[in-house]
């Protein structure tokens, strides 16, 4: 049995004259979180409308857990969980109300309904107000009701459309826990968000999106060593004569920034502390302190629009 | 709307029946019509908006109904249709049963149709609901149902209760004719609401904003119903300009008449009050012009035997029923082209 459950080859959108989606091509496997970024516009929605069926597609080929969604509607609604942006429920219907008809849209034996429920409900920590009427939820209860919803559908892949948008910090913390929770049972999560150090702490891969296309994908450590050349700040405290030559010969080190009298900053491809300690230490040096700093998603996204605004104007 | 292809082929072909298959929507586009149409059944019954028509409509209903039943009370019982003067009052005054039914059902309907996909679209639950493995089809025709069925709710229970009460003030039960010409009246009540019905819900599909929906559904049928009785002869003076002779006489002439009438006919309104008439109205004999060949063999006065009164509401009946399909058939396809974005 494969483990690809999303495979998109030459995605293509069209309206009209304008290209929304201009022939993007990726694959996600089972029980990985997929990180979709990009500015508002370049097609993250329409490429995610496209998976779900809920738009036609002009050209490209898009497989779902083997199905074409546009074809076999059914078979890919049945298997995959949405939450759109901005999620709405019926206000005059209490929460429970709310999943059992969702419940019974997908055809959720009457048996299993009220357990398969109340299970997700526990889980996301709603269960205390399963009988309130939804009108009466903040932002993030209405977005947990909606990882309920997938929860309970039992899918194989959940496609989350900006899940953190306009909620405090702890409510996005205890979201994200919960999609790790769902990486844990082996579904696969696709996910686009603007908030790109949550994402970079729950993605396994992302692809940026830019006009349409996908302009880079893959872990975060590779798209760093690609944008940033490396991304890894190493910072050395160190009392010593002659150590930022010593650190400049660490294999990974691009390149070293002397920060005062003691201090270097090392920018790598990998988190070079071990070598970077043993160089000062076999240099003679005193090593006071040793941090590293993973590279940044944040600094990948601002270095490659600043690097395209240049060449733009180049 | 399933578009599986019926026995057309004389010789199947296995590769072509393939083609055909492979062509067609794999699962039911019915899936999930019950679900949909229970849930959005009680919400209409429940919601404050179906209590106000509800309420607004049983008053005037009663009301009028006391009215006519007072009226006659003071009048004969040698008619043998006392029961449908109930409805219909052979006096004509202000206010019939019928005039406060042909207003109030149409606003009912446009009520109940006109924030059905729109309102889905604002609540932001209509991406989310179409993400269930359902599809469009169910959707669309489980609110239409439902709300079809509120109507009939509401207006089995409206007859019900001026049944009961002509029971009880005039003292004489109805017999089986005037039962069945009142439950007629119920049946072809129920299809000039989804014409209404149909057109408001085909508006929702069309504007997002739910206000637009009410205020253009409802200026159609005040124009339907209001200016369009009015036009239908200019119009058709228009097209077949009256003969000279024909106005010397005083006489309409025939084309200009037939041309008045079937434009007036476009109105649901003019095609529901045509059928009322021939079935509340038992001496009604024809809907239109009277010929001579027609009153040939006529008895003055004497009542139509129960099937040809509804033979003679029968075209009028299927008209609007005919309009309602071809208005939510606009509706559908319509929707089902719409991209349905959070």
């Amino acid at each position: 049995m494969s483990d690809t459950v999303i495979e998109v080859n030459g995605l293509t959108k069209r309206y009209g004259a304008t290209t929304a989606v201009d022939g993007i091509s990726f694959t996600i496997s089972r029980g990985e979180i997929f990180g979709l970024l990009g500015p508002n516009g370049a097609g993250k929605t329409t490429t995610i409308l496209m998976l779900l069926g809920l738009s036609d597609v002009t050209a490209g080929t898009v497989r779902v857990l083997g199905h074409d969604p546009g074809r076999e509607p059914l078979q890919v609604k049945s298997r995959v969980g949405y939450l759109p942006d901005s999620v709405g429920f019926y206000d005059n219907l209490t929460a429970f109300e709310n999943l059992i008809y969702t419940a019974r849209l997908i055809g959720i034996p009457a048996a299993e309904r009220q357990e398969r429920i109340e299970a997700a409900l526990e889980r996301v920590g709603l269960s205390s107000v399963a009988d309130a009427r939804v009108g009466t939820f903040s932002r993030g209860m209405r977005q947990r009701l909606g990882l309920a919803e997938i929860l309970m559908k039992k899918a194989a892949i959940a496609i989350l459309d900006e899940p953190t948008s306009g909620l405090d910090p702890q409510a996005t913390a205890e979201l994200l826990e919960i999609i790790r929770g769902l990486r844990r049972d082996g579904v696969a999560v696709l996910l686009s968000s603007h908030l790109l150090d949550r994402v970079q702490s729950i993605c396994d891969r992302v692809a940026l999106f830019d006009k349409g296309r996908i302009v880079l994908m893959g872990t975060v450590p590779q798209l760093a060593r690609q944008v940033l050349g490396g991304g890894y700040h190493v910072e050395v405290e160190a009392d010593g004569a002659g150590l930022a030559d010593k650190l400049a010969q660490v294999p990974g080190v691009r390149s070293v920034e002397r920060l005062g009298p003691s201090r270097f900053r090392l920018l790598s491809e990998d988190d070079v502390r071990p070598q970077a300690a043993a160089a000062v230490v076999n240099a003679g040096g005193a090593l006071r302190r040793l941090s590293v700093e993973e590279p940044s998603l944040d600094a990948i996204y601002n270095r490659y629009f600043q690097n395209r605004e240049v060449a733009h104007a180049a | 709307m399933n578009r599986s292809v019926t026995d057309v082929e004389h010789k199947p072909v296995a590769s072509a029946n393939r083609w055909f298959s492979r062509a067609q929507r794999e699962g039911s586009p019915w899936r999930g019509l019950g679900v949909v149409f229970l849930k959005e059944l009680a919400d209409n019954l429940s919601s404050a908006r179906m209590l106000v028509l509800e309420f607004l409509m049983l008053l005037f209903g009663a009301v009028v109904v006391y009215i006519a039943a007072e009226q006659l009370r003071e009048g004969t019982a040698e008619d043998p249709f006392l029961f449908m003067r109930l409805f219909a009052p052979p006096r004509e005054p202000l206010l019939t049963f019928v005039t406060v039914i042909s207003i109030l059902v149409p606003l009912m309907a446009i009520g109940l149709g006109f924030d059905a996909i729109n309102g889905e679209h604002n609540r932001r639950t209509l991406s989310r609901i179409l993400a269930q493995p359902i599809y469009r089809d169910a959707l669309l025709l489980g609110k239409f149902l439902a709300a079809l069925a509120t109507l009939t709710i509401s207006l089995v229970i409206l007859w019900l209760l001026v049944i009961g009460f002509g029971l009880v003030r005039l003292g004489i039960p109805p017999n089986g004719e005037e039962l069945a010409r009142a439950l007629v009246f119920l049946l072809v009540t129920v299809c000039y609401a989804g014409v209404w019905l149909a057109l408001a819900m085909l508006f929702s599909v069309v504007f997002r904003a739910p206000a637009t929906a009410a205020l253009t559904t409802l200026g159609l049928w005040l124009f339907f119903a209001l200016l369009w009785p009015a036009l239908a002869r200019p119009i058709a003076e228009l097209i077949a300009p009256p003969d000279i002779r024909y106005l010397m006489l005083g006489l309409p002439t025939p084309d200009t008449l037939m041309w008045q009438i079937a434009l007036a006919r476009l109105s649901p309104g003019t095609l529901y009050s045509e059928a009322i008439t021939a079935i509340l109205n038992p001496e009604t004999r024809a809907l239109g012009p009277l010929f001579l060949d027609q009153l040939q063999g006529m008895v003055r006065g004497a009542p139509l035997p129960f099937w040809e009164s509804v033979a003679l509401a029968w075209p009028q009946t299927v008209a609007l029923i005919a309009a309602a399909i071809l208005l939510f058939v606009v509706g559908y396809i319509l929707f089902q082209r719409q991209e349905v974005r959070a």
